[in-house]
């Protein structure tokens, strides 16, 4: 008697054609961000933050108080969303490395640029959703708080309003003008509101960068911070031509252009337009995940 | 089918995967044995590309990892147990691996059917038992269905009733053709589970060979003894260089001689033999092989 020994027969998986690319990446990165709590939760309370604070901003307002540029007034909550807007940009991917998901997210796709680029555009997209919903209520909170108020704008505002529309009023009637809130339809404005969330968006997106540079979440946002809130207080310090060169550079000071209609601090100097400084913005974002990728293709995962 | 050719790997000035040839073939288990710190791990994560070779390469079939079209639809892998968001349920997780690479809803609940975690699959990770994640691993591992799977030290974590399972499901899993690679430091556990072996030690590769082979040349067999005249046969044994240590039930353990060199005696000497019995210490063969090899030593 012989017994017959069946050779195992190759496994042969169900074949389909193409292969997995950035559309899938980006559909795996959608069900990520909202598959954990932490995601909805922080969107939420970055809107309660940054628009209490605008109303925060524009409540304390005392009907006598001369406003410079109400648009910026009423987004001053920005710089406090910023913050929120790192934290999440940098969770995008230290998250991965802090907890090993990492390890799957690039078994499913070895291809690290797909993977960083999947990250990029939805992170990108739901960030200007929610960065401009948060921009436009916090500046119709804030103007409607400053228009009950019926605030007083300064005879700059008056002035700048008046330059605008090509009309010249006396210098002493431009006080009696009252500049104190700001209606999208006024010159610049929507610029500012819309740029207010873009700023945002792009600080996002480095704070992404960032993290994928450093790996590490705390690391990341430490460096995040350092940017948008060390470098401004340290070229502060510096001696005013340093400065004044410097300054316009800043992240934070590009932000306060942005979400300015006029009148701007002394301390930023001369500043970029808000479109050039955005430009700048766009390039510092991309040159620093220009490097994330670069260093996440070639290190260990 | 994965195939390493030279495969090596440095961490600063340590050496942790050092000239590494072998194949692993599909229709068997293969173990990957080694001590702690031999670096198995580190060879798995060069065959899914997450490490870098700094010399050589490894193909799973006849492609590097990164060329694979759907790579978890041809290559599951459990690298790490809960490696996973603590805040992300098990089901969660699978679906975004799933929707990376056009795999149907429908597999993922299939997965967690399979491996007992369909009454969890809502629940977060984070409050998962070790046990709990090696079984979300392997079903990360079985989603795409695929032709090749490895499985780093699968047991770990996992209680009596689930180290079987997980023997079960690696045989059945090479019974259907497919490519088991499995790691393991423990000998007993990889005798049970595999039909080949691929022995590593401090990055070396020591052994590439069946396990029947592997437990026929150990040189540290036993040899179990029944008579009705233990004392002469044991004195004839110390006698010829051997070692005896008298068993409860009985019998006797004869070490130093063999099965034939234990039987001839007892004819010489004319003492019948009820029993005669080669016993192969499997621990103590895999420590003879990598003796030399061992990373990590405790004092003696």
């Amino acid at each position: 008697m012989t017994a017959v020994v069946e050779a195992p027969t190759s496994f042969e998986g169900e074949r389909i054609p193409g292969r997995a690319g950035l559309r899938r990446a980006m559909a795996a990165e959608w069900t990520k961000l909202w598959s954990v709590r932490s995601t909805m939760w922080t969107l939420v309370a970055t809107v309660v933050a940054v628009v209490g604070l605008c109303a925060l901003g524009t409540g304390t307002v005392s009907s006598s108080e001369i406003i410079d540029d109400p648009t910026r007034r009423s987004l001053i909550g920005i710089f406090l969303g910023q913050l929120i807007f790192g934290v999440l940009g940098v969770l995008v991917m230290s998250a991965e490395y802090g907890t090993g998901t990492i390890r799957a997210t690039l078994s499913a796709q070895p291809r690290r640029p797909v993977v960083l680029t999947a990250k990029v555009l939805v992170f990108g997209a739901v960030a200007v959703v929610v960065s401009e919903i948060l921009s436009f209520s916090a500046f119709a909170v804030g103007q409607a708080i400053l228009s009950a108020k019926h605030a007083v704008g300064s005879s700059a505002a008056a002035g700048h309003r008046a330059q605008q529309l090509g009309v010249k009023i006396p210098h002493n009637i431009q006080a009696f003008l009252s500049m104190g809130s700001a209606s999208l339809g006024q010159p610049d404005v929507l610029r500012a509101v819309v740029g207010a969330g873009l700023y945002l968006v792009v600080l996002g997106l480095l704070a992404l960068g960032l993290a994928t540079i450093i790996r590490h979440t705390a690391g990341a946002i430490s460096a995040f911070v350092g940017v948008v809130l060390v470098l401004p207080i340290i070229a502060q310090a510096l001696p005013t031509s340093i400065s004044n060169a410097v300054a316009r550079y800043l992240p934070a000071n590009i932000g306060l252009v942005m979400f300015s209609t006029h009148g701007l601090p002394d301390r930023i100097g001369p500043a970029f337009s808000p479109w050039a400084g955005f430009a700048i913005l766009v390039l510092y974002a991309a040159v620093i995940l220009g490097i994330g990728c670069w260093v996440l293709v070639r290190r260990d995962a | 089918m994965i195939e390493a050719r030279g495969l090596s790997k440095r961490f600063g000035s340590v050496v942790a995967v050092d000239d590494l040839s072998f194949d692993v073939r599909p229709g068997t288990v293969t173990g990957f044995l080694g001590p702690n710190g031999s670096g198995k791990s580190t060879t798995m994560r060069m065959i899914m590309g997450l490490d870098l070779p700094a010399s050589g390469s490894v193909t799973v079939l006849g492609r590097r990892y990164h060329d694979l079209p759907w790579p978890l639809r041809e290559v599951g892998g459990l690298l790490e147990a809960k490696a996973i968001h603590p805040g992300r349920s098990a089901r969660a997780h699978l679906l975004t691996l799933a929707r990376s690479n056009a795999i149907a809803r429908t597999r993922v609940d299939e997965v967690l059917e399979l491996v007992g975690l369909s009454a969890v699959a809502g629940k977060r990770v984070g409050k998962f038992s070790l046990g709990m994640g090696q079984r979300l691993g392997i079903a990360a591992a079985l989603l795409g269905d695929p032709g090749v799977l490895l499985f780093d030290e699968p047991v770990n974590g996992l209680d009596p009733e689930g180290i079987r399972w997980v023997r079960t499901l690696c045989k059945k899993l090479a019974g259907e053709g497919r490519t088991v690679f499995v790691s393991s430091h423990l000998m007993a556990e990889m005798a049970l589970t595999a039909d080949h072996l691929v022995v590593i030690g401090k990055g070396k590769l020591i052994s590439e060979t069946s396990v029947a082979d592997f437990v026929a040349r150990s040189s540290h067999q036993s040899v179990k003894v029944r008579t009705p005249a233990p004392h002469q046969l044991s004195d004839a044994v110390t006698n010829a260089g051997g070692t005896v240590i008298a068993d409860p039930d009985g019998s006797m353990t004869v070490t130093g001689l063999s099965a034939s060199e234990v039987g001839d005696l007892a004819a010489s000497i004319g003492v019948s033999l009820h029993e005669l019995t080669p016993v192969a210490s499997l621990e103590d063969a895999f420590m003879e092989l990598t003796d030399e090899a061992v990373e990590f030593r405790g004092g003696s």
